[in-house]
């Protein structure tokens, strides 16, 4: 897991060259192969997602009993079937809803507050500043797969007929809550730096509100160094919603990558393609995620060396 | 003086932090909804004289009528001896502080021996690739590198142990053995979960490693080193690795909080009975009071780590010393 990216990301601030990221060769501004096969995987899994409905795609709550933990390629199910015979290809689609509903919701939502706050300690500074960094430490203290079972369990499983709509509620909360601090401190950071640029102190002389320039000068410039963490992020959280899963506190009524890998793994030394699906589904996804953060990154940092 | 005002406000913030976590950690079972009572000693016959009464016992034992203020101090107060709470059952009561025992130690073991295991892999392919910038094995290492980092672990141990336990039959695909044991056994299980936890530790450290190499080998002094004549070989791995070695120190540090998250997933997966197992079976047996003192139990190393290693950074270079004390 890629996690401690709160500091791999460097910040506007960061001159040139000082320690965690090298002053590569020319950082590619092009999107590339690799970034266009990223770029048309996501969009291609968000539309299977939103479609799914209407996809011509077997019940994926449907047992056949012929495609039980059958390899894939069947007649009509492409990707075989699961332990209950349960077509797979459906499953990882419709899992796709699940999956990616809670990852980009979370996130979503982590980015609003937690960018919300970072701008403004980054800002305003002072005591704010002390008291939101302390917050953001104290919350990264504990590891963020530790946080978030505490939350999950306590607040989602203390009721046994815990609705599945609330368990997912739940857990986007707390993945929500897990992502504030990472996504805060690198708004912070970037803030920090470009708070201090001319263009800003020039809209301050001009007489600018302090919220106006907060959000119309600082916030666009701010927003590469967010999209780039809110990718990784996403990232993040697919995989913890895999691990949360794995630990059976995750969704179980409706299919999901990670309640997948879950359901085969009793299955794993005979049908090896109930969790090797899911699992392949979440790789490329977060993978794809990696590499586009990648790039804004690197476009960033052109973009921050030219001016 | 400056290191020590620096020391000191360091100090400070962990005060402050270890505060609050540890007030976090021990509100958990208050915060929960409902009455934590139930919560813990879920049982069909609610009315009955016995389960009242022992209902009002654990009340008792856990301050639950008392101000939060005096549920976090009598919880402190215990923690910091060593008690740890206990397992609640209707049937009665099993120190928790038994089971860290047990299971601290194992939990350790894997950490340790991942770490190494990613520093022997990750260090010689740093070098390397940051010595051979742009060449073949470069791009692969990277390439390599950034594909690990999008693998979870648990995926990957899930399919290590499908190729290597049970499709190549080398290692049992789970279990644990005790060092003292049988230490061939014990290897052969810890490495299929020791290399799980590693992969995406090797590619940081490596990518890491490669970069700040890179920036060394353009500086003053390994110039002089080369231009003395001292072998290459002998400058990359006498001259540029040191510095780098406190980078690699922090990241490290910074990565014990995704090591004990992974861990975690990974001691369930191949049934070893660490810590992360612990904290499981707390939480499918709705334990709380245990899962509060895990919690707190791996925030508190998880602080004191990145303490050390913050402090040893500041200490043992004098080039971040100097730049904190100038901002």
């Amino acid at each position: 897991m890629p996690e401690p990216v709160a500091d791999r990301v460097p910040t506007a601030a960061a001159p040139a060259g000082n320690g965690a990221e090298p002053v590569e060769a020319a950082p590619t501004r092009k999107l590339g192969l690799m970034g266009w096969l990223s770029l048309i995987w996501l969009v291609g899994i968000t539309l299977a997602a939103v479609l799914a409905p209407v996809l011509p795609l077997s019940d994926p709550d449907e047992s056949f009993l012929r495609i039980v933990r059958e390899p894939p390629i069947q007649p009509g199910h492409l990707l075989g079937g699961d332990g209950n015979g349960r077509d797979i290809l459906a499953r990882v689609i419709y899992g796709t809803r699940t999956s990616l509903t809670i990852s980009v919701g979370a996130v979503g939502l982590g980015l609003i507050v937690g960018g919300f706050l970072g701008l403004v300690a980054g800002f305003f500074r002072g005591r704010i500043d002390t008291i939101l960094s302390t917050l953001f430490n104290v919350l990264l203290a504990i590891p963020s797969l530790v946080l978030l079972l505490a939350l999950v369990t306590i607040y989602a499983s203390s009721d046994e007929n815990a609705s599945n709509a609330r368990r997912m509620v739940v857990l986007i909360v707390a993945l929500a809550i897990v992502s504030v601090p990472l996504l805060g401190r690198i708004t912070r950071a970037s803030t920090l730096a470009w708070s201090e640029r001319e263009f800003v102190k020039a809209a301050a002389v001009l007489g600018a509100r302090p919220w106006r320039i907060m959000f119309r000068e600082v916030l666009p410039n701010v927003l590469p160094a967010m999209m780039s963490i809110t990718l990784l992020g996403i990232g993040i959280a697919i995989v913890f919603e895999g691990a949360i899963s794995l630990l059976g506190l995750g969704v179980s009524d409706v299919p999901s990558w990670g309640n997948m890998i879950a359901s085969g793994r009793p299955e794993l030394a005979r049908a090896p393609h109930i969790v090797a699906i899911p699992s392949i589904a979440i790789f490329l996804t977060v993978l794809s995620l990696n590499y586009l953060g990648d790039v804004i990154r690197a476009r960033f940092d052109v973009r921050e060396a030219v001016l | 003086m400056v290191l020590a005002r620096e020391l000191g406000k360091r100090f400070l913030l962990l005060v402050l932090v270890l505060f609050l976590v540890t007030l976090f950690t021990s509100l958990l079972l208050s915060m929960t909804p409902g009455d934590p009572v139930d919560t813990l000693l879920p049982v069909a016959d609610e009315n009955s004289e016995e389960v009242q009464q022992r209902k009002a016992e654990v009340r008792e034992r856990l301050n639950l009528d008392e101000p939060l203020w005096t549920q976090y101090t009598a919880w402190l107060g215990d923690f910091v001896r060593g008690d740890f709470g206990d397992y609640f059952r209707v049937s009665g009561e099993d120190p928790v502080g038994d089971t860290v025992k047990e299971a601290l130690p194992v939990s350790l073991q894997l950490m340790v021996y991942s770490q190494i295991l990613a520093l022997l892999i990750a260090i010689p392919v740093g070098v390397v690739a940051a010595y051979r910038a742009g060449s073949w094995f470069d791009k692969g290492a990277n390439t390599t590198a950034f594909a690990l980092l999008s693998v979870p672990s648990f995926v990957l141990g899930l399919a290590l142990a499908y190729y290597i336990g049970v499709w190549l039959n080398w290692v049992p695909p789970s279990g644990y053995v005790p060092f003292g044991e049988d230490a061939v056994e014990h290897v052969k299980r810890m490495v299929l979960p020791a290399l799980s936890l590693a992969a995406a530790q090797i590619a940081v450290y490596m990518r890491l490693l490669r970069s700040d190499m890179m920036q060394t080998l353009q500086e003053d002094f390994v110039q002089m080193a080369r231009s003395k004549g001292i072998s290459d070989r002998r400058v990359l791995w006498r001259h540029a690795l040191r510095p780098s070695s406190l980078t690699l120190l922090t990241v490290a540090g910074l990565n014990v909080g995704t090591l004990i998250g992974n861990a975690l997933v990974i001691e369930v997966l191949f049934s070893i009975p660490g810590l992360g197992t612990a904290i499981f079976q707390a939480i499918t047996e709705r334990q709380y009071v245990a899962l509060q003192s895990f919690v707190a139990i791996i925030a508190i190393i998880f602080v004191l780590v990145n303490f050390a290693v913050d402090v040893l950074y500041t200490v043992v270079d004098p080039r971040i010393r100097h730049a904190r004390a100038r901002s």
